[in-house]
């Protein structure tokens, strides 16, 4: 059984979504709305990475239940952004990149988590089956909320 | 005729009366010092606009001029009686300091110009920037307080003539929240409930409403109940000792931003006690089954731990709100400005769903607003909603506005939700909107966050357009300012919060050269040569009664229907319900009888949204959740406000209305007798929090939070400890300093006030920012001029109670 594989994967992947919500929080505490629902976002992954550290134990890892950084991780993605962008300065064509960025890390980890239900129901291993159906809503509302706002910012920045 | 000095007994003489029974009349008038009744020479029709209740009146006039105002003894809102701010505040019309003449900004100064100068710079700034950039350069900023006809006007220039997405009312101050929460419920907006339902209630449920101070008219109502056989019990969620607090059964004085977990606490308590109606939540209701389980995790002990209340208390308020036979429920900013508003708000509406207690007698919901005419903003779509509770991402809708406009439905801005006050505040901050037009609203006094609003709204590169009748903190930042004509001074419909519509008729002239706000949008729509697809003029109407028959049709078949309605037929009358079409042609009392709602996913404004993140749900995503239209139980997780007192900032400040004011003052401030009632701000504190750092009452004090400091003194009154209160009405236009704090200290609230807002309606949080507190100075002897009428009563003694004396004598008259 390869259920550590999409364990540990899921681990790294909540803990980068948390680390670009929070990244995201802080380049745009001026974009009040951005600024507070997405730390608010973020305790949710935390929350997932503690639930991953927990569930691990039974199949052998040894996860770290605190949310972790991956300062590298980050650092391309900022110049992801700013490839993207060709560097313009504008508040909001950024603000849309790390949305456009945002939906993509929490669709990685949507894909995830749909893999560990897929492989848990097929080991009948009921307790992470209920770790999948209680967190992987929130990974849904995540994208969602990611999706509405690039839909909403999209035309003001592009199309002024 | 017994006079009365109302500003001493803002609710004046009881005439108690039981449940069931008519609620007598009391006919309240005020005249100008010298003019008796017998000398007036017209009584106009109207109703008052200075709160939301919308109680009938009739304008005095004399020599051409307002001398006063007369309850209507017919109106089914008010049987006769006014408030304080109506009976005083007419004044402010016959002020000295009116605008007269439009204002152009030359070498950084305003002065006076001609009507054709200064629209053409509006116009014309208009149209360079349409063709530099496009309508994303355009914004509108209008109100509450004008008439229906502008609103919609408003609505169809913006939206359907210039093409820009950024239109909104202060209403996203105000009544946002009601609006969000009537969606995310009923599917749509529209008020359940009827003021006639204090009549029959036999429990009545206000959360966050010290209606005492912002209905009082309404208020009164219930103090008659109250004071007459069978009186209903009173539930009460304030932090403050308001009046409606001292009147109740049950006081629950919850922390500061713990709405959501006080309401998950009742409900916990409703459905664990079996206090449902099953029947009504199979056949009508869909989503009870997550409410059940999200509640699970609020029993009273816990949900008393988070809200800091008694837990008894909270279990006692929960037996009388699920024991209840009509149960009305009644909320306004205390839900709507704080935390978690539209989850909060929505609670109190699965309430009313789990109980099965809505659409008959005593058994309803009032989602409040706050000004006179907020209900038309929503629902002509001058808060940017779709005219007529249109759907915006529902392109059959679009395409049905599109017919009645005769324009292309690519030029309706659907593409996303209209841009909210606060994000179009944010994109002039950015620069990418240029101009901005604000109709009479105060955003410069009213917004959170003062010191970034002013720097916004200064800015070189914002063309700022005030329209308004007094040379406000903001018309003081334009560059050009259009006088305007007010109530009284012409003519119009609107709509109170029981969605009963009344007719405003012209009674006297602007003064010099004002103009009513409706020919000045009419003005600009020429100027800017809208035309429809066909290339006919954009707007087909000249008058009022020409703009309502045109919303009449726009409004035709959609909830807010009024194509039942004329001029005429609300000439003369107390006041009609909408919707009123052929079928309902007396209007309508109560919505949602016998469970039947406006939420089947072809016919609702709103497929509803999530109520932590503000993401919208899809259309197919609502069709599946809500196939056959039934109302939608939201359940809510309860979050802790970002902001958390303690530390360096020790106490959590909440601010708020007076009784005797409204918005920033401009017209309340030049009616003598409501500014000697509440002359200058002040600052509550309890008495253990004042003790404890040795405050004395009237002791100067400054409240500061991360974003500023304000100066104010002192009133020790009955209210939660770890809290403090400002009232948000003062601003600076009576001061030296003319348009902000200048040099000296600032007294308007919102400097301090935080700049975050409700995800779902997007309505600012003026009700949880953390401050702390420090003396300037100790003035014994001298207390606080707060009124000592209402929530700022005082705890000593030796206040002077607040009086109106001789120049306050109102007349009432009981048959």
């Amino acid at each position: 059984m390869n259920l550590d594989l999409v364990i540990r994967e899921l681990h790294r992947s909540e803990n980068e979504l948390a680390h670009v919500l929070l990244r995201m929080s802080e380049r745009h505490k001026s974009d009040h709305e951005t600024y507070h629902v997405a730390r608010d976002l973020a305790s949710w992954c935390h929350d997932h990475v503690r639930a991953l550290a927990e569930a691990g134990k039974e199949y052998g890892l040894d996860l770290d239940p605190s949310p972790a950084g991956d300062p590298s991780m980050v650092e391309r993605l900022r110049e992801k952004a700013a490839e993207w962008l060709g560097r313009r300065p504008e508040p909001g064509l950024l603000l849309l990149a790390d949305f456009r960025h945002l939906y993509l890390a929490a669709s990685g980890v949507s894909l995830d988590w749909e893999l560990l239900a897929q492989a848990a129901q097929g080991a009948k291993e009921r307790d992470l089956i209920e770790l999948a159906r209680r967190c992987h809503p929130q990974t849904l509302r995540q994208l969602r909320w990611a999706n509405a706002r690039l839909k909403e910012s999209a035309p003001q920045a592009l199309a002024s | 005729m017994p006079h009365v000095d109302r500003i001493a007994e803002p609710w004046g003489t009881r005439t108690p009366y039981g449940p069931g029974e008519p609620w007598p009349v009391r006919v309240d008038s005020f005249l100008e010092a010298g003019v008796r009744a017998q000398d007036v020479e017209r009584w106009v029709q109207s109703a008052t606009i200075l709160h939301s209740n919308g109680d009938g009146l009739d304008i005095a006039v004399k020599d051409g001029r307002v001398v006063g105002v007369r309850g209507r003894a017919e109106d089914r809102v008010n049987h006769g009686r006014l408030g304080p701010k109506d009976l005083y505040g007419w004044q402010a019309v016959n002020a000295p300091d009116r605008l007269t003449r439009p204002l152009v900004r030359q070498n950084g100064r305003l002065v006076e110009t001609d009507w054709d100068t200064a629209m053409e710079r509006v116009a014309g700034r208009v149209r360079q920037l349409l063709d530099e950039q496009g309508p994303s350069a355009v914004g509108f900023y209008t109100t509450g307080q004008l008439f229906l006809e502008e609103y919609y006007t408003l609505a169809v220039i913006a939206h359907g003539g210039i093409g820009t997405n950024h239109l909104d009312g202060n209403t996203r101050l105000c009544t946002a929240t009601a609006a969000a929460a009537l969606k995310e419920s009923f599917g749509c907006d529209g008020q359940p409930g009827s003021y006639t339902d204090v009549d029959h209630a036999d429990v009545i449920a206000l959360y966050g409403h010290n209606m005492a101070e912002t209905q009082t008219v309404l208020w009164t109502r219930i103090l008659d109940r109250l004071a007459g056989p069978n009186p209903p019990a009173l539930v009460c969620v304030d932090p403050r000792e308001t009046p409606v607090a001292r009147a109740a059964t049950v006081h629950l004085a919850n922390r500061p931003g713990t709405n959501v977990a006080l309401m998950n606490g009742l409900l916990h308590e409703i459905i664990a006690n079996g206090w449902i109606d099953e029947r009504y939540l199979r056949d009508h209701v869909v989503g009870f089954q997550e409410l059940r389980k999200r509640v699970h995790d609020f029993p009273v002990e816990e949900a008393a731990r988070i809200c800091d209340v008694p837990p008894d208390a909270l279990r006692e308020a929960a037996r009388l709100i699920g024991t209840a036979q009509r149960l009305l429920s009644t909320v306004l900013q205390g839900f709507y400005q704080a935390h978690q508003a539209t989850a909060a708000a929505v609670q109190v509406n699965n309430i009313h769903l789990v109980r099965g207690m809505l659409g008959r007698p005593g058994c309803g919901v009032l989602q409040m607003n706050g000004q006179p005419t907020a209900q038309n903003t929503r629902e002509c779509g001058a808060d940017g909603d779709l005219p007529g509770f249109r759907n915006w991402s529902n392109d059959t809708h679009v395409r049905d506005l599109a017919r009645i406009w005769n324009v292309d439905p690519i030029d309706i801005p659907h593409y996303a939700p209209p841009t909210h006050a606060m994000q179009m505040f944010r994109y002039a901050e950015e620069g990418s909107i240029r101009f901005l037009y604000v109709t009479g609203t105060n955003p410069a006094v009213s917004l959170p966050e003062l010191e970034r609003i002013r720097s916004i709204l200064a800015q070189e590169r914002l063309f700022l357009v005030v329209q308004d009748i007094f040379l406000s903190e903001t018309a003081q930042l334009a560059d050009v300012v259009l006088p305007a004509a007010t109530w009284a001074e012409k003519t119009g419909t609107f709509t109170n919060a029981d969605r009963t519509v009344h007719l405003s008729d012209k009674a006297v002239e602007p003064p010099g050269e004002g103009r009513p706000d409706l020919d000045i949008f009419l003005d600009l729509a020429h100027r800017l040569d809208l035309r429809d697809k066909d290339g006919a003029p954009l707007v087909k109407w000249s008058d009022p009664e020409g703009a309502f028959e045109a919303w009449k049709e726009c409004s035709r078949g959609r909830p807010c229907d009024y194509s039942g309605l004329s001029y005429a037929r609300l000439r003369g009358s107390g006041g009609i319900q909408w919707p009123c079409d052929a079928d309902r042609s007396g209007g309508t009392e109560r919505l949602y009888a016998e469970g039947r709602f406006w939420s089947a996913p072809d016919y609702c404004e709103d497929y509803g949204h999530d109520l932590l993140t503000g993401a919208p749900v899809s259309d197919t995503e609502y069709r599946a959740l809500n196939p056959d239209g039934k109302a939608i139980i939201k359940a809510a997780e309860y979050v802790p406000p970002h902001e958390q007192a303690g530390g360096e900032f020790p106490f959590w400040l909440t601010t708020g209305r007076t009784l005797y004011h409204f918005h920033t003052r401009t017209k309340t401030a030049r009616a003598p007798q409501l500014q000697r009632a509440a002359p200058e701000p002040w600052v509550e504190m309890s008495p253990a929090d004042a003790s404890r750092d040795g405050f004395a009452e009237g002791d100067l004090l400054e409240i500061a939070t991360p974003r500023g400091a304000v100066r104010a003194r002192l009133r020790i009154t009955e209210m939660r400890d770890g809290l403090v209160f400002l009232p948000f009405h003062y601003g600076y236009w009576d001061l030296p300093g003319g348009c902000g704090p200048g040099a000296g200290s600032g007294r308007a609230a919102n400097e301090l006030t935080i700049t975050e807002w409700d995800p779902v309606s997007k309505q600012p949080l003026f009700k949880t920012a953390v401050a702390r507190v420090s003396l300037v100075e100790v003035c014994p002897g001298t207390p606080s001029l707060a009124p000592t009428t209402t929530a700022s009563r005082p705890v000593s003694s030796e206040v002077p109670a607040t009086a109106g004396g001789a120049e306050a004598q109102a007349e009432e008259s009981l048959p």
